[in-house]
């Protein structure tokens, strides 16, 4: 299999941008006549860029919004607002043969490798599914050595090809899926929680293989997940959501050494270490309550009324995510700082 | 602090009058129509007043079956216990009738379950589910009951107890719904706790909230705890000691300090190696070759032996016993010495 190596194409330049991406769910009410009578605020505002050859890491929450943003960029879900372009064409006011073919580069990677399969194909029907789509990727003589090659890039038999996904462990599984997503050779795989229905000891295993994947074809991930270790092991770059914001970014450094809003201190404190004698030194910070209702986020700062540092500011006027005097990456904060005892 | 000399059998220290509770040589097997599927394979463990035991395992095992065999609560069919002893307080479990099961249930021994919402009755007021054991155990008025469960919800925590009586548990989130589970475990003073996977379908902030819980309850009513978990990171921060299963069996046990400074059988040497860790950032993560076995076709010998980076004939013809290796710590592995030598180098 060949890598879609181009010179024209410079490892770090902006391949994905995000501005301001807003997407509100309805909730109605009534039988006959259906009236809405608020909005659910799933991504409420998300701006980023991705660059060519990196992984950004996306952690939060459940409800943060990180899986409707996997959606959203993926168009399976249509924005309220914002754009998102790709390859300079905007992927959101895109459509037909100009879709298809921004579709082709950007393939996502699903969480449950036991839904995301259809139980009644093969896995080389499965994995061949992308040709049907795109037939000018692969002429349809060639399709099963390209199916048989993905699985093999992947580390699979092969000659699994007429197997069923039963016939595979949830690993396995999650490797079909991968195959998949590279089908079309894509430049971006967005991966939406890829490893955390896997046990421990396999996930290791799939990590490696996303990363073997990167070297080899200069892929660019989105990695979501709520797992801050496996984010911290495979990201360049990291996003932290919170109530359909992001509210900082910046390196795996900035992030996890010099971390300037509440909430990414708040949650990087609590990640269970596998150490009971750096366990002894952790100094928690207890997050008191649960996050609030996305359909009903508190005005102004969205985490303020689970904030030790909230004050009157905070309810009043929304932070914005921009490079605060702590630390020089952007943090959606007031009170920006970076923690100093630990 | 290791002794090389191998003996048979673990030398635990047995407390006058015996431990609180003692699993021994546990067999438990699922007849399912493909097969014979044998989950659990001799397992054995304790558990003193007071302390927290860590149960440490992977999907499929055996974690979760051998808590149920405690309880008594196991679905037969498919599920057998095919010999062993289950001793509380030196009774065995086990040979008693269902009635006298049935009354050290929640009055001695009690479980939390994973999964809140689907544990708890959707149609019925928390409140009402909280109380019904003390009305119906404890014979207690509603009136009393009603008074009690507060005192409970109280206890976990749940801010505004007295006005939440009345609310379903769909009204909760996920962390408060755990607290009503905590809290119905705890209504008839159990002796023992048995927690499964209690924060796996939680966030991080709420599970650090629920961990602090589970340890200040311990400390404050002195209810011993079994946790069963599948997560390195969870254990690390409350338990005392640490059984690891795998394939139906314990592989390792030990105090949880020492097992984390030097694992002592090549599968807990694995698992620890294979969560990224800040030092082995941008180089590949260790992992476990090949995948869990299947229960219906254990491997002969040693059953990690197909996945082991020790593996020798010896693994493949003879079953490993657990090897002393000083501390009353044990590892089932014909090369204990030689695995914990290396993680300790």
């Amino acid at each position: 299999m060949t890598a879609p190596a181009d010179a024209t194409k410079v490892r770090g330049e902006t391949i994905l941008s995000v501005d301001h991406l807003v997407k509100h769910f309805p909730i109605s009410q009534g039988v006959l006549f259906k009236k809405t009578i608020g909005q659910v605020k799933a991504v409420d505002g998300v701006s980023f860029e991705l660059r060519r050859g990196e992984t950004l890491g996306v952690v939060g929450e459940s409800g943060c919004g990180k899986s409707t943003l996997a959606r959203l960029l993926m168009r399976l879900e249509t924005p309220t607002a914002g754009r998102v372009t790709l390859e300079g064409r905007d992927l959101l006011r895109a459509g037909g043969a100009d879709l298809r073919r921004l579709r082709r580069n950007m393939q996502m990677v699903m969480q449950d490798p036991y839904t995301s399969l259809n139980p009644r194909m093969t896995v080389g029907d499965i994995v061949g599914e992308p040709f049907e789509i795109h037939p000018e990727v692969a002429p349809k003589r060639s399709r099963r050595q390209r199916v048989q090659e993905l699985l093999d890039v992947v580390g699979l038999n092969p000659e699994h090809v007429n197997r069923y996904p039963h016939q595979f462990s949830g690993g396995q599984r999650q490797r079909i899926g991968i195959a998949r997503a590279l089908a079309l050779r894509p430049e971006i795989i967005v991966c939406d929680e890829p490893v955390s229905a896997l046990d421990v000891s396999i996930q290791a295993q799939v990590i490696n293989l996303l990363e073997q994947l990167q070297d080899e074809f200069g892929l660019s991930y989105i990695f979501i997940a709520h797992d801050l270790s496996v984010v911290r092991h495979i990201s360049d770059r990291v996003a932290v959501m919170y109530l359909g914001r992001i509210v900082e970014i910046g390196t795996e450094e900035q992030i996890y050494q010099r971390a300037t809003h509440p909430y990414t201190q708040a949650l990087l404190s609590a990640v269970p270490v596998p150490d009971p004698e750096a366990r002894d030194r952790q100094t928690i910070i207890r997050l008191s309550g649960d996050v609030p209702s996305p359909a009903d986020p508190p005005s102004g700062c969205h985490f303020r009324t689970r904030c030790w540092k909230a004050e009157e500011v905070c309810a009043v006027q929304d932070p914005q995510t921009v490079p605060r005097a702590a630390d020089p990456h952007p943090s959606a904060c007031h009170f920006a700082e970076v923690r100093t005892d630990v | 602090m290791t002794q090389s000399s191998a003996r048979p059998t673990p030398a635990s220290p047995t407390p006058p009058g015996g431990h609180l509770l003692e699993v021994r040589d546990l067999h438990v097997e699922f007849r399912t129509r493909e097969g014979v599927a044998r989950v659990i394979n001799g397992v054995t463990y304790h558990l003193d007043a007071g302390e927290t035991l860590a149960v440490l395992g992977e999907s499929g095992s055996g974690k979760s079956v051998t808590a149920q065999a405690i309880m008594g609560i196991l679905d037969t069919p498919p599920a057998y216990v095919r010999g062993g002893q289950i001793l509380y307080q030196g009774r065995d479990l086990l040979t008693r009738p269902e009635e006298e099961r049935r009354q050290i249930r929640g009055t001695e021994i009690a479980m939390i379950f994973q999964d809140a919402l689907s544990a708890l009755n959707p149609v019925f007021p928390v409140g009402w589910q909280i109380g019904e054991s003390l009305r119906e155990r404890a014979g207690m008025s509603r009136a009393d009951a009603r008074r009690r469960t507060t005192e409970l919800m109280d206890l976990v925590r749940i801010p505004a107890a007295a006005k939440r009586l009345g609310d379903y548990p769909h009204q909760f989130s996920g962390g408060m719904r755990q607290r009503v589970m905590i809290a119905m475990a705890l209504a008839l003073d159990p002796k023992v706790l048995i927690a499964d996977e209690p924060t796996t379908a939680l966030d991080v902030t709420v599970q650090a909230q629920i961990m602090d819980l589970l340890a200040d309850l311990r400390r404050d009513l002195g209810t011993a705890l079994i946790l069963i978990t599948h997560d390195l990171g969870v254990v690390a921060g409350v338990a005392d000691r640490i059984a690891v299963m795998y394939a139906g069996r314990i592989v390792e046990h030990a105090d949880v300090r020492a097992l984390y400074r030097a694992p002592a059988h090549p599968y807990t040497k694995g698992l620890l190696e294979s969560i990224p860790r800040l030092d082995v950032r941008g180089q590949e993560l260790s992992s476990i070759r090949g995948l869990p076995p299947n229960l219906m076709a254990i491997p002969s010998g040693c059953p990690f032996h197909p996945r082991c980076p020790y593996v020798q004939q010896v693994c493949v013809d003879e079953v490993p016993h657990d090897l002393v290796l000083g501390d009353g710590r044990t590892s089932a592995c014909h090369f204990a010495q030689e695995v914990h030598d290396d993680s300790a180098g």
